[in-house]
């Protein structure tokens, strides 16, 4: 009894520390001018572009397969090892002015080929033989998958070079160059538009707008959509499906890729772990937008960009991820077909 | 229905070579000594048989059965810590650890019914992820980082047990746990979990409610996922930190199902041993055997030219990264899935069919999600 007594003290003292350390946090911390609210608001419509840009590859993939692409968000991290190999074998970061600029169109262009030829692959290696499989095969195969990038990003940070330095530590994360200054663009007030975050519109905006032209306005598009709505159908009408089905995972790749090449300009910071977090994120915004819709995975990209800034000023940065894991729980139990996605018809 | 099969010798024999382990040891060389990783083994056996309730029997996947685990962990080592003021013994603190897995179990269960495929397994990853977190993060109860240590060690009918004596309890768990496995399998509600994984409506309409089979297995997952978890605790005398009961704990766990036999309690036996005794014997013995890594060759990367600079180059890499096994962990985890899915979606051991089943198609692929197919 007196055990009892004790245990729920401490429980109770316990609660009580937490919630005076909550309160004094929020006091501290509370937004008290707009600036600050204006800092991360643009820190988080920036990370969600970014976000955004990954969640349509994951988007894309799930429309056409029905396959969560578990290995996506580590494709992206294998992009990042490419991009920073690149960087440190030609010295990009060293050549300036123009040929700076030229170098990091090239960095770009490259890194999404690589993404977008890897998964690729992946797709003719991994998932194509498990097409007539179930859906949860194929989810396996795409988590067995991620694991083997994971291994191979592993790998890669070990390479004897600078930029991994040395390589003596294959596991620690690396320092990505910086090839675009973080020098205010523009700056209103104490809230500060820096060239990164607009590096990061000029980036993912005009992708964005180039993928809806494609998939509403060419025959490649078409095809995707026909196969997403029927790959019977679509093969029956003289679609080449693996072609097509190909074509989409390139194309999911090299927005990744991209995606990767910004996100390592924009956090500076790489290391072989990183894929899970981008990949949940860019995942949880695919479903939380309503999978296999473009338009809402850029939105849901942008909400959860929003959410994750906000919620690190707000609320306590270590609990974000709880708040966002906890948002995807709900969005899967109560409106499975996410915010703009059609009603989902359960195929018993 | 039919009686409970005698116990093959070929697996009485295996039990009594394992029991004989810690016997044998101590005359053996110091480098071929196993039985401390061998109840890494064991524990992970335990927790495969859990998962294999819920992703094997029933047919729903589960991302987040570490998670379970980290909830045993953290309630053993809170119920019997010298720090906290309940100090229960061993066997009580296990029989709590149960029943609060099994609520957990419920918890993750009840609203989680109407989640199907693979919605309901990214549901569990994320359970997993909030669990791993709260963990970290309410640090006043939990520590935090620094895991609740020290923990006692467990006694038997007040007898407090040395190593040796842990290493035949576990096993001792194991074989307990294969036997209740191996008959709930043949239960009212085992075969009820078998008809959900095989057709759902099909199973409703012969008078099977699904809701409650469902949450049965969650609950059943969980608690013995939750025993794992404990004994892992038990054995490290500490609960470790959460991230020892990451994603990748439960991708372990799901690697040991589907290379043994989804479904199957054999399998999933066969399973552990064969994933976990790469992961945590031959790796880890490779490695003590290379020896350590040279960090010589960066600088001297910087003095050679041309052809040799390529072989610098290479052989730097080989020995930074390469030639230390348990850099491949990773590799083997994500190959056992791809490669089983590809070739042998039912295992290594695939459970014997009660009775025979019509013939499938070709390509089809493990049990749980029959049907399913688009």
């Amino acid at each position: 009894m007196v055990r009892a007594v004790a245990a729920v003290e401490m429980l109770a003292t316990c609660a009580l520390s937490r919630a005076d350390s909550v309160a004094a946090f929020a006091h501290d911390g509370a937004l008290s001018s707009w600036e600050v609210f204006g800092q991360q608001l643009v820190t988080g419509l920036s990370n969600g572009m970014i976000i955004a840009l990954i969640a349509i590859g994951y988007t894309m993939v799930y429309g056409i397969i029905e396959l969560i692409n578990f290995a996506h968000g580590d494709l992206c991290m294998l992009g990042a090892f490419f991009a920073l190999t690149v960087v440190g074998a030609l010295g990009v970061d060293q050549w300036g002015g123009a040929g700076g600029t030229a170098g990091l169109v090239m960095v770009l262009v490259g890194t999404a080929a690589f993404c977008g030829s890897l998964n690729w692959s992946i797709n003719w290696l991994a998932y194509r033989p498990l097409r007539k499989a179930s859906k949860l095969s194929l989810l396996v195969s795409a988590i067995g998958a991620s694991f083997i990038l994971v291994n191979l990003g592993l790998f890669w940070g070990g390479l004897p070079m600078d930029v991994f330095a040395g390589g003596t530590s294959s596991a620690a994360p690396k320092a990505f160059p910086a090839l675009v200054s973080s020098d205010p663009a523009a700056q209103i007030g104490d809230v500060i538009y820096s060239r990164t975050d607009f590096l990061v519109l000029c980036v993912t905006l005009p992708l964005m707008v180039a993928l809806t032209y494609l998939v509403r306005y060419t025959k490649l598009g078409k095809a995707m959509r026909a196969v997403a709505q029927n790959p019977t159908a679509a093969a029956l009408m003289g679609i080449d499906v693996e072609r097509v089905i190909g074509a989409t995972f390139f194309i999911g790749g090299a927005l990744g890729g991209f995606a990767t090449v910004v996100y390592s300009l924009y956090n500076q910071t790489v290391s072989f772990q990183m894929g899970y977090r981008m990949g949940m994120d860019a995942f949880i915004a695919a479903v939380l937008g309503g999978i296999g819709n473009l338009p809402g995975a850029v939105l849901g990209g942008l909400l959860i960009g929003l959410i994750r800034s906000m919620s690190d000023g707000y609320i306590e940065a270590r609990w974000t991820n709880t708040v966002v894991f906890g948002i995807l729980i709900l969005i899967l139990v109560f409106r499975p077909s996410g915010l703009l996605g059609a009603k989902l018809r359960e195929k018993v | 229905m039919r009686a409970p099969r005698k116990m093959p010798w070929k697996m009485a024999l295996a039990l009594i070579a394992l029991a004989m382990v810690p016997v044998v040891e101590p005359s053996l060389p110091q480098r071929l000594a196993i039985s401390e990783p061998m109840t890494d083994v064991f524990v992970y056996a335990i927790l495969g048989m859990a998962l294999n309730v819920i992703t094997g029997f029933t047919g729903l996947l589960n991302l987040g059965v570490a998670a379970f685990a980290a909830i045993g962990a953290y309630v053993f080592a809170i119920s019997t810590c010298e720090i906290y003021p309940f100090q229960l013994g061993f066997w009580p603190a296990l029989a709590l650890t149960m029943a609060v897995g099994a609520l957990a179990g419920f918890a993750l269960g009840a609203p989680t019914l109407r989640v199907r495929g693979d919605y309901l397994a990214i549901v569990t990853l994320g359970f997993g992820e909030i669990v791993k977190d709260v963990l970290v993060n309410l640090d006043s109860i939990t520590k935090g980082t620094q895991g609740i240590n020290p923990l006692p060690p467990p006694t038997v009918f007040g007898a407090e047990l040395g190593s040796r004596g842990q290493y035949w309890l576990l096993l001792a768990f194991v074989v307990v746990v294969f036997a209740g496995a191996r008959s709930l399998e043949r239960s009212r509600v085992g075969r009820a979990w078998l008809s959900i994984r095989e057709d759902e409506l099909a199973s409703r309409a012969m008078g099977i409610r699904p809701d409650h089979a469902k949450m049965l297995a969650f609950a059943t997952c969980a608690s013995l996922a939750a025993l794992a978890g404990a004994l892992t605790a038990s054995r490290l005398s500490s609960s470790g930190e959460p991230s020892n009961y990451d994603f990748q704990v439960s991708v372990l766990a799901l690697c040991i199902v589907i290379v043994g036999g989804i479904g199957s309690v054999r399998g999933v036996l066969l399973g552990a041993i064969v994933m976990v005794g790469m992961n945590s014997i031959v790796l880890v013995k490779l490695t003590e055997m290379i020896g350590n890594t040279d960090s010589a060759g960066a600088s001297r990367l910087a003095e050679t030219h041309g052809m040799e600079r390529v072989w610098v180059f290479i052989t730097t890499w080989a020995q930074n990264v390469l030639l230390s096994p348990t850099n491949w962990k990773f590799l083997l985890f994500g190959l056992a899935l791809v490669l089983m899915m590809m070739f042998r979606p039912q295992g290594i051991l695939p459970p014997r069919a009660e009775h025979e089943a019509p013939p499938e198609d070709e390509g089809t692929g493990p049990a749980p999600a029959k049907g399913a197919a688009p």
